[in-house]
C-alpha cells in the first residue's frame, strides 16, 4: 500500500476570479485575475515557481492546445507547463500534478490553475462534445442536462420515489446553493430563490428545471502549492494541508457490463472510499466538517450525498428536506454558492471548490465564514453518470 | 415454379390527417377541399427509404428465415446517387457480404422490375433465392397533389423455388417513353403533367393490351383474374383500365389512398402483399401492375402455402400500428420543407464523417453487432479487445454477436429540451439486453410521458444525424417502446 500523500503538501496561496459572464474579458485576463491573488496570498515571486499544470477542458472556444497558454499569459520563467484535461475534473487534475511533483521532491512550489472562457460560444448551456471520430456515429447526442437527469429515473426505481418528492428534495438542493450564493461576491448567481421557483421554471431535461442546473460561467482559479515545512520557512503559519487526493475513472463496465443499476456514481463511490483512507477518516457523517460537491445538477448533488457515505444509502432525499447540509445544517455542502451559484468554469472548477475549503479552514471566508471546521473535502466529477471521473480531495489543518 | 416466398411490410408511425394539409392550403386552393379526407404515412425525421427498407426486409425475413443470395433495392427516393443503397440494406441486416446487390430506380415502376429480375434469376438457377426491397420516401412540394396523395412505406418480398406462396405465370413488359412526370438530376421535386392527359393517353392505352399479352402467355382468360392490383392517384382510372382488358371489376384492390397512400415504386408490392394476406387464398389469380414509362405485369397465382405465411409482419399490421398526426407544420419540419431556425446546437451535427472509421465498425454501425466473449459468455456493445466483465477482462476472446432482435428494457431515461434535435424532446438513455450488454442509446417514435425505467424496447435502424455540408447521411440502431411484436 502507498503511503499516500496526506500531510506531505500544504497549500501556500490561493485565488479566484469573479466568476459569471465576463464579457469584459478573455481567457488570458481571467488567469492573470486568480494568479494575481494566489501570488499575493502566497508572498512569494513568480521566479520562484518551478513548475505548473494547466487546466482547460474546452480548447476550441478557449485557448487552444497545450501549456503556452498559461506560461504566455502568465510570462511564466521558461519552467514546465503541463496542460491536463480530464473533463469537469480537470482542475482537480492539474492540483493533483502540482501536489505531487512537490510530493516527489521534484519541485519545491508548484502552480495548478485552472480557466475556463465558456462565454464565447453564441449560445447558452455548454458547447456539445464530438468525443472522437466513431462514439458521435453511434453513441446517443445528448447533453450534461439530459445525461445526469437519467440519474432520478433510475433513483425513482430504485428506492421507490414518487416524482414529486424527488422534484421537492432536489429544489431544496438549489435554494440552499443560492441562499449561500448571496453571499459570496464573487459568484455567478446571487439571488435567493424559493421553493416554487425551482420547482416551476421551464423544463431543460426531465425531470430537471431551469433551476436544478449549474451556472455556465467564465472563470479561473488557481493554488501555490510546497511542502509544509517550506512553508513555514516563508513564515506561514495555521497551514492547510492536503489529507487526501483520489480519482476513480470509469473503464466502461457502468456503460457496457449489466450490473450498475444507474442511479450512483460508481467511481465517487471507489474515490471516496480510498480518499478516506488516505485521510485516516473513518466515520465521514461525523469528521468531515464541510464540503464542495460537484453539483453541476441538483440530482447529482443529492445521489452523490450517498455516494460519500454522508448520508446513508437512499437517505440523501431525507437529511437534504431536514437542512443537514444547508449552511446552518451539519456538514454545510457549497457553502460558497457551488457549481450551482458560484458557477461552473470548466477547467477552474475543481480548484475553486478547494479555494473554498482553504478560505474556510483559514478563516477567511467573510460573511459566509463557518465555525471552526477542520476537515473540508471537495468532491469534482467530469463525464457523464455512466463514464465519468471522480475526483475526491480532502483538507484540513497541518498535522 | 418459381415465385414469392414471404413478404414484409413496414408504414412509419405518423398518419398525417389530410385535413391538415388541406387547411393548410385551401386558402389559395378552394377545390382542395374535397381531399381533405384520410390519412397518410408519414416518416419520422429519421426514416428515409432505406430505413423502411431494412424494417421491411426485418418482418419479410422473420417470416421465413432464408439467407438470401442478392438483395434487390428498388426506389426512386434512394438516399445515395452514388453509394449503392442495398449495400446498406445488406450490412444493416447481417446478410453475407458474400451477396449480389442491385439498386434498381429512375422509374415508378422500379418495384416491380426488381420483383421480375428477381424471378428471372431465380427461374433462371442464377440463385436459389434472393430478396426485392421496396421502398419510397416521394419528396413533394408543399400543396401539391403529390404531398396529398403519397405515403411512405417500404415492402420486402424473398423470392426463389421452394415454398412459394404466389407462383409466377408470367410476366409482360411495356417500355414507352410516356412522361406522365419526371425529376432531373439534380432537381428536388417532380414535375407532373395533366392527369386527365396520363390517364387517357397513357393508363388507358399502354397498360391493358400489357395486361392482355400477359395473361395470353399465362393461358388465364380475364374473367378469371381474382385481383388486379395496380396502384393509381387518379380517381376510377384502374376501373378504366380493368374494363378494358376484360378484368372484372371487383377484382380491383384497395390502392390504401385512405389509411396509406400511394408509396411510389413500393405501392404495387405493397399492395400486392396486402392482397396475399387479407385477400387471396389458393388459386386465385393476381395481376400486378407497375406504371412508369411504360409498364410491369405479373401473373402469379396464390398456392396452398400461402395459407401459412404468417400476419403480423404484414400491411395489416403495419396499418394497425400508427400514430395519428394533426401536426402540418410538424409534416414541413421533417422533410426539410421550411427553413426553420434550428439553433446554434444543430451545427453539431455537420462535422466529418471518418469513413475509414465507418468501414472498420461497419457491422457495428449498420448490424448492431456487438461481441461475446467466448470465455465468460458476456454479450456487450461495442465488440472489444477487452472483456467488459470486471471479473473477466479477457483480452482477444469475443466472437461477433448480434443485438438486432436481443429483447431489451429500459434502464434510465430523459427527455432532453436543450440537445438539437428534429423532433423535440430528445429522449435517450440507457438500455439493458436481457441477455447482456447495454448502452447508452436515442429513443425513437417515443411519446411524451411515455418511457419508464423496466419498459421493453425493440432496436430499430434509423437516421442518427445529418450531415447537410457533405450530404452524408449517418444511420444508426435506436431504441422504441416495443408496443406490440411486431410493429415499429
Amino acid at each position: 500500500m502507498a503511503r499516500g500523500i496526506k500531510d506531505k503538501v500544504a497549500i501556500l496561496g490561493m485565488g479566484c476570479s469573479k466568476f459569471g459572464e465576463r464579457w469584459d474579458c478573455g481567457a488570458e485576463e481571467l488567469m492573470v485575475e486568480a494568479f494575481s491573488e494566489a501570488i499575493d496570498d502566497a508572498g512569494i515571486d513568480v521566479s520562484e515557481i518551478d513548475a505548473a499544470w494547466f487546466s482547460t477542458h474546452y480548447e476550441e472556444i478557449n485557448v487552444g492546445k497545450g501549456g503556452l497558454p498559461l506560461s504566455i499569459a502568465l510570462r511564466l520563467p521558461n519552467i514546465a507547463v503541463t496542460r491536463v484535461e480530464n473533463f469537469c475534473a480537470s482542475g482537480s487534475e492539474a492540483f493533483r500534478g502540482a501536489v505531487y511533483a512537490v510530493a516527489s521532491g521534484a519541485c519545491d512550489i508548484a502552480l495548478a490553475l485552472g480557466v475556463e472562457k465558456l462565454k464565447d460560444t453564441g449560445y447558452g448551456g455548454l458547447p456539445g462534445n464530438l468525443g472522437g471520430t466513431l462514439t458521435p456515429q453511434w453513441s446517443a447526442n445528448g447533453s450534461a442536462p439530459g445525461n445526469f437527469a437519467q440519474l432520478a429515473s433510475a433513483y425513482r426505481a430504485k428506492h421507490k420515489v414518487n416524482r414529486d418528492d424527488l422534484k421537492r428534495a432536489i429544489a431544496h438542493v438549489s435554494v440552499k446553493s443560492h441562499a449561500n450564493g448571496v453571499k459570496n461576491p464573487k459568484a455567478h448567481l446571487r439571488k435567493a430563490i424559493t421553493e416554487d421557483d425551482a420547482l416551476n421554471a421551464p423544463m431543460v431535461a426531465e425531470p430537471l428545471g431551469l433551476f436544478d442546473c449549474c451556472g455556465v460561467s467564465d472563470g479561473a482559479a488557481a493554488a501555490l502549492v510546497t511542502t509544509p515545512e517550506i512553508a513555514k520557512r516563508l513564515g506561514k503559519h495555521n497551514l492547510v494541508t492536503v489529507k487526501a487526493l483520489q480519482l476513480a475513472l470509469s473503464n466502461g463496465s457502468e456503460s457496457g457490463y449489466n450490473s450498475w443499476d444507474g442511479s450512483y456514481f460508481h467511481t465517487t463511490r471507489i474515490a471516496a472510499a480510498k480518499a478516506y483512507k488516505e485521510a485516516g477518516i473513518e466515520k465521514p457523517r461525523q469528521q468531515v466538517s464541510m464540503f464542495e460537491c460537484h453539483d453541476c445538477f441538483s440530482i447529482t448533488e443529492l445521489v452523490t450525498m450517498e455516494d460519500l457515505q454522508l448520508s446513508p444509502e437512499g437517505g440523501a432525499i431525507e437529511d437534504v428536506m431536514d437542512g443537514f447540509y444547508d449552511a446552518s445544517g451539519q456538514i454545510p455542502c457549497q457553502i460558497d454558492g457551488g457549481l450551482k451559484c458560484f458557477g461552473h468554469p470548466i477547467g477552474a472548477s475543481g480548484i475553486r471548490m478547494l479555494y473554498e475549503m482553504y478560505l474556510q479552514l483559514q478563516g477567511r471566508a467573510g460573511d459566509r465564514q463557518l465555525a471552526n471546521p477542520s476537515v473540508g473535502m471537495t468532491h469534482n466529477l467530469g463525464g457523464s453518470p455512466m463514464s465519468n471521473v471522480a475526483a475526491v480531495c480532502i483538507v484540513g489543518a497541518y498535522g | 415454379m418459381v415465385g414469392i416466398t414471404a413478404f414484409g411490410a413496414y408504414l412509419p408511425r405518423l398518419r398525417l390527417a389530410r385535413k391538415a394539409i388541406v387547411d393548410a392550403h385551401v386558402w389559395a386552393d378552394p377545390a382542395l377541399r374535397g381531399k381533405a379526407k384520410g390519412e397518410r404515412a408519414m416518416c419520422n425525421w429519421d426514416e428515409d427509404a432505406v430505413t423502411m427498407g431494412v424494417e421491411a426486409a426485418r418482418h419479410c425475413l422473420d417470416a421465413r428465415a432464408t439467407k438470401p443470395e442478392v438483395v434487390y433495392f428498388a426506389s426512386t427516393s434512394a438516399p445515395f446517387a452514388d453509394r449503392q443503397n442495398a449495400g446498406i440494406v445488406a450490412t444493416a441486416l447481417s446478410l453475407s457480404e458474400e451477396i449480389a446487390s442491385v439498386d434498381v430506380g429512375a422509374s415508378q415502376r422500379a418495384g416491380t422490375t426488381a420483383l421480375i429480375q428477381a424471378l428471372a434469376a431465380a427461374n433462371g438457377g442464377l440463385y436459389e433465392e434472393g430478396i426485392v426491397i421496396a421502398s419510397d420516401k416521394r419528396h413533394t412540394r408543399a400543396a401539391s397533389n403529390g404531398e396529398l396523395a403519397y405515403g411512405d412505406g417500404a415492402v420486402a418480398m424473398t423470392v426463389g423455388g421452394d415454398g412459394v406462396i404466389a407462383g409466377l405465370r408470367a410476366v409482360h413488359t411495356a417500355t414507352v417513353d410516356f412522361v406522365d412526370h419526371f425529376r432531373g438530376t439534380g432537381q428536388e421535386f417532380d414535375y407532373g403533367w395533366e392527369e386527365r392527359w396520363i390517364r387517357d393517353e397513357g393508363l388507358a392505352k399502354i397498360v391493358p393490351p400489357a395486361i392482355i399479352k400477359a395473361l395470353t402467355k399465362a393461358g388465364v382468360e380475364a374473367g378469371h383474374v381474382a385481383h388486379l392490383v395496380m396502384p393509381s392517384t387518379i380517381a376510377r382510372a384502374v376501373d378504366g383500365v380493368a374494363k378494358a382488358a376484360g378484368i372484372p371489376a371487383s377484382a380491383v384492390r384497395d390502392n390504401l389512398h385512405a389509411n396509406c397512400g400511394e408509396t411510389g415504386a413500393a405501392h404495387p408490392l405493397l399492395m400486392l402483399a396486402h392482397v396475399l394476406e387479407e385477400h387471396a387464398s389458393a388459386g386465385d389469380v393476381i395481376v400486378v401492375v407497375g406504371f412508369g414509362q411504360g409498364c410491369d405485369v405479373l401473373v402469379l397465382e396464390a398456392t396452398d402455402a400461402l395459407a401459412d405465411h404468417p400476419k403480423h409482419g404484414g400491411v395489416s399490421a403495419a396499418l394497425a400500428s400508427r400514430q395519428p398526426e394533426t401536426n402540418y407544420q410538424k409534416y414541413l419540419a421533417f422533410n426539410e420543407l421550411i427553413a426553420l431556425d434550428k439553433g446554434m446546437r444543430a451545427e453539431r451535427d455537420d462535422y466529418k464523417t471518418a469513413l475509414t472509421v465507418t468501414y472498420r465498425r461497419r457491422d457495428m454501425l449498420l448490424g448492431l453487432v456487438g461481441g461475446r466473449c467466448t470465455q465468460c459468455g458476456t454479450l456487450q456493445f461495442p465488440r472489444a479487445d477487452v472483456c467488459v466483465n470486471p471479473q473477466c477482462k479477457a483480452m482477444h476472446t469475443q466472437e461477433p454477436h448480434n443485438f438486432r432482435e436481443a429483447p431489451a428494457k429500459v434502464l434510465t431515461w430523459s427527455a432532453d429540451y436543450l440537445t438539437y434535435t428534429p423532433d423535440p424532446p430528445s429522449h435517450y438513455g440507457m438500455i439493458s439486453f436481457d441477455d447482456g450488454g447495454r448502452f447508452m442509446t436515442d429513443f425513437t417514435d417515443v411519446n411524451v410521458g411515455e418511457i419508464e425505467v423496466g419498459m421493453p424496447v425493440r432496436m430499430v435502424f434509423r437516421i442518427k444525424s445529418i450531415d447537410h455540408l457533405r450530404g452524408f447521411v449517418r444511420y444508426f440502431w435506436k431504441a422504441v417502446p416495443a408496443r406490440t411484436a411486431t410493429a415499429g
